[in-house]
């Protein structure tokens, strides 16, 4: 197991502060105490740092999937090396073109191993049978990463019509209108299901409560569309009410999603925190990456209550501009640091995430995507100068 | 804006002594005082359309006042209508009523024009963009089931008969309208089955129009550019619930839910109303709400019923008075009332136009 595993490898220093050295099998007090760590604080960024720490570094899974997703991603490990960043990441291909699922499921156990991952976008062939699930997806509900959080802000240096949003965007990443299930009863009328359920909804409205809470937001608007589906997403506005009641400091109140996403093309700063199911999640985080500056500037990241997947948020293959240099790397930088600040890293986060927001406020870097014409290395060298200017040791001088 | 009624139907059989009769539902809102003003401006306009007014009443569970309106369309052929508030505290099994309208009438068809309005100030100019949007199935089949407590499913319905119907409404209109772009609006990489039918239909009509460029888009993806660069969009084909969210979106961009008017068309019946379905209920009777919507509504109503000289002269009329600054009501960050942007429209009116009832 595990944790019997971690204790033995513990150096001998340790041991005695545990009360090992005395008495009982120092497995069993290791994997209860550990046990109970974890269950006590499941939530929000509290999720105690994975077991994978030796020697004072972390292994992530690296994911790097298809289209721009290597590149960037071979630019974040360029980076962490020049900044001497104590993770080691454990690359993982997924091959998209072939029907087995072994490699999806090599990339599942490996971040079941390491409990955090950093991924590019895999694509999803559409010439495959519909049998052929997107591998994205199933990554997500086999890993149960219910919570989808995605914070779109505006970032100073970047020019867009709408100044100074501020919006958290948190959807349930597992059921709802992507559990890929659909039959064709009758030839020529085929039927989808949209699955709602009462554990799920609970679950992830209480996530947004929590955290809308520990950010110190004071609203949560749910968004659904119970005028016409009354059942499913009135089962879902039903349970944030429920939740709601819990959170007497944090005012809620619902939307519905065509009204919702007029608003935000209109008047985005008076959303706060939104909590919705899947599909809406999937428009309204698109939306609002739009908003903000474009797919190459807004970093996601999905929680679950033992693993956490970091990736840009609106999941864009680019396969147009795959290995021209032209791609944005400011969302995977920021995802990366996301990853970071999840691992208690928060120093070497607060260091890159500085040098980033530094290098926007350059329009000259500004790759073609935000209406420059700077390259992605250019980019990812001035991110690197700013921490050499501004932080402590780096590998060698550029 | 030009005519934008599409598909070239006959007009229907109302037409006595050469005037027209067309159902009139006020709904429930800021529906009633707007449609007064409509009401109103047809008359000083001289407007051979006479209304039959049916109301229904939200509150009730009986079906009565729907199958009365649903009657009175299918006898007159042409209706104006309002929202219909669907009220949350009714149980699960009491349907929106506008729904029901829509399925019974076979209103397969909403098309929604969004252009910039000039005079209005948005943040985006020159969208041009023709949304038409599958009205009847969809997400909007209105069938779910609780098999297991706790549990709920929904089903989304999508047939090929109605793919291929909305289709080739879609691709008819194009060509109709000279327009040269069509971009499929779907997520079929999650629904394989579902939106994969969908765009596969639309595919299949595509084939039959050479010269109309046919391209796909992802929804999320399409929410994305409409908000960055929307001019890139022309016509755009979708199901109905993701209809519903483009067509807030684009609405948003145009300037607003006041601004925009949609029309509902079946194969013998058409239904006009604003396009983002309204009902304002927070600005209802306080004469702050914005009239453009149903009154560019009733021109769309007036092009369908071959009335195009009345329909020209009120829309040219519309759109000198929402060039005025200071007419602009609340939602378009101004200050006018709506019975100030109605007299202004009759102002218009004479003062360019023929004979009118009488003189303001």
């Amino acid at each position: 197991m595990a944790a019997s595993s971690a204790a033995l490898s513990l150096p001998k220093v340790f041991r005695p502060v545990l009360g090992l050295g005395r008495s009982g099998n120092p497995a069993k007090v290791w994997a209860a105490a550990a046990s109970c760590r974890r269950e006590k604080s499941t939530f929000v960024g509290r999720i105690i740092p994975p077991p994978a720490k030796y020697g004072g570094r972390h292994t992530v899974t690296l994911i790097p999937g298809d289209g721009i997703g290597p590149e960037l991603l071979n630019h974040v490990r360029e980076l962490f090396r020049f900044s001497c960043v104590p993770v080691d990441f454990e690359v993982v291909n997924v091959n998209s073109s072939v029907a087995t699922e072994d490699d999806i499921h090599n990339a599942i156990t490996a971040i079941r191993r390491n409990g955090v991952a950093l991924k590019g976008n895999i694509e999803t062939n559409h010439n495959m049978p519909p049998s052929h699930k997107s591998r994205n997806n199933l990554l997500r509900t086999s890993l149960d990463l219910f919570a989808n959080m995605m914070h779109c802000q505006s970032l100073p240096g970047v020019q867009t019509r709408h100044k100074n949003i501020d919006i958290i965007i948190i959807r349930e990443n597992t059921e709802g209108e992507y559990s890929s299930l659909e039959h064709e009863s009758v030839s020529g009328v085929v039927e989808s299901l949209k699955i709602i359920t009462r554990y799920n909804s609970l679950r992830i409205a209480d996530y947004a409560f929590r955290l809308a809470r520990e950010k110190g937001r004071r609203r949560v608007t749910a968004v659904h569309k119970a005028n016409i589906m009354k059942l499913a997403d009135g089962l879902f506005l039903q349970c944030c009410k429920e939740v709601a009641s819990g959170y007497p400091d944090i005012q809620f109140d619902s939307m519905i999603v065509d009204n919702t996403t007029m608003q935000l093309v209109s008047k985005p700063h008076q959303f706060d925190v939104m909590v919705m199911p899947n599909l809406y999640g999937n428009v309204v985080s698109n939306v609002c990456a739009g908003l903000v500056g474009g797919p190459g500037l807004v970093p996601g990241a999905n929680y679950g209550t033992n693993y956490a997947v970091f990736e840009t948020a609106t999941r864009n293959t680019g396969k147009s501009i795959a290995d021209k240099n032209i791609a944005n790397p400011t969302a995977m930088l920021l995802a990366s640091c996301l990853m970071l600040d999840h691992l208690r890293l928060h120093d070497y986060a607060n260091m890159i995430r500085g040098a980033v927001l530094t290098t926007m406020n350059e329009t000259r870097l500004h790759t073609a995507d935000i209406g420059g014409q700077g390259t992605t290395s250019e980019v990812v060298q001035s991110v690197m100068k700013n921490i050499q200017s501004g932080g402590p040791l780096t590998t060698e001088q550029i | 804006m030009g005519d934008c009624a599409l598909i070239k139907h006959a007009p229907p059989p109302a037409k006595y002594g050469g005037r027209h009769t067309v159902t009139l539902i006020p709904g429930d809102g800021i529906g009633p005082e707007l449609l007064t003003h409509v009401r109103e401006l047809f008359r000083f306009c001289c407007v051979p359309v006479d209304f039959e007014i049916v109301s229904i009443d939200s509150k009730s569970t009986s079906d009565d006042d729907m199958n009365n309106a649903i009657t009175a369309i299918r006898r007159n052929g042409v209706a104006l209508k309002g929202n219909i508030e669907t009220n949350h505290n009714l149980p699960p099994s009491h349907i929106s009523r506008n729904n029901i309208l829509r399925t019974s009438l076979d209103l397969y068809a909403n098309v929604i024009h969004c252009q910039t309005l000039p005079g209005v100030r948005t943040r985006h100019r020159d969208v041009d963009i023709i949304i038409i949007r599958e009205n009847t199935e969809g997400e909007y089949s209105s069938l779910e089931h609780e098999n297991v407590p706790g549990v709920v499913e929904c089903l989304k319905i999508i047939t090929r008969k109605k793919s291929l119907r909305i289709a080739e409404y879609a691709f008819n209109a194009a060509r109709q309208n000279g327009r040269r772009r069509v971009t499929a609006v779907h997520k079929a990489n999650i629904m394989k089955l579902g939106d994969g039918l969908f765009l596969q239909c639309c595919k299949e009509v595509a084939a039959g129009y050479p010269e109309i460029t046919f391209d796909s888009m992802i929804v999320d993806n399409t929410t994305m550019q409409l908000v960055s660069k929307p001019q890139q969009f022309d016509v755009m084909v979708m199901p109905n619930l993701y209809g519903s969210v483009i067509s807030n979106v684009c609405a948003g961009l145009v300037g607003g839910p006041g601004l925009v008017p949609g029309a509902n068309y079946g194969k013998d019946y058409a239904v006009f109303e604003t396009a983002t379905r309204n009902t304002g209920k927070s600005i209802a009777n306080k004469n702050i709400a914005n009239p453009t919507a149903t009154l560019l509504a009733s021109c769309l109503m007036l092009d369908h019923l071959r009335l195009h000289g009345y329909a020209s002269m009120i829309r040219k009329a519309i759109l000198a008075t929402v060039s005025e600054t200071r007419l602009h009501t609340a939602d378009l960050g101004g200050q006018g009332t709506t019975s100030e942007v109605v007299q202004s429209v009759m102002r218009e009116i004479e003062s360019k136009g023929p004979r009118t009832s009488e003189q303001i």
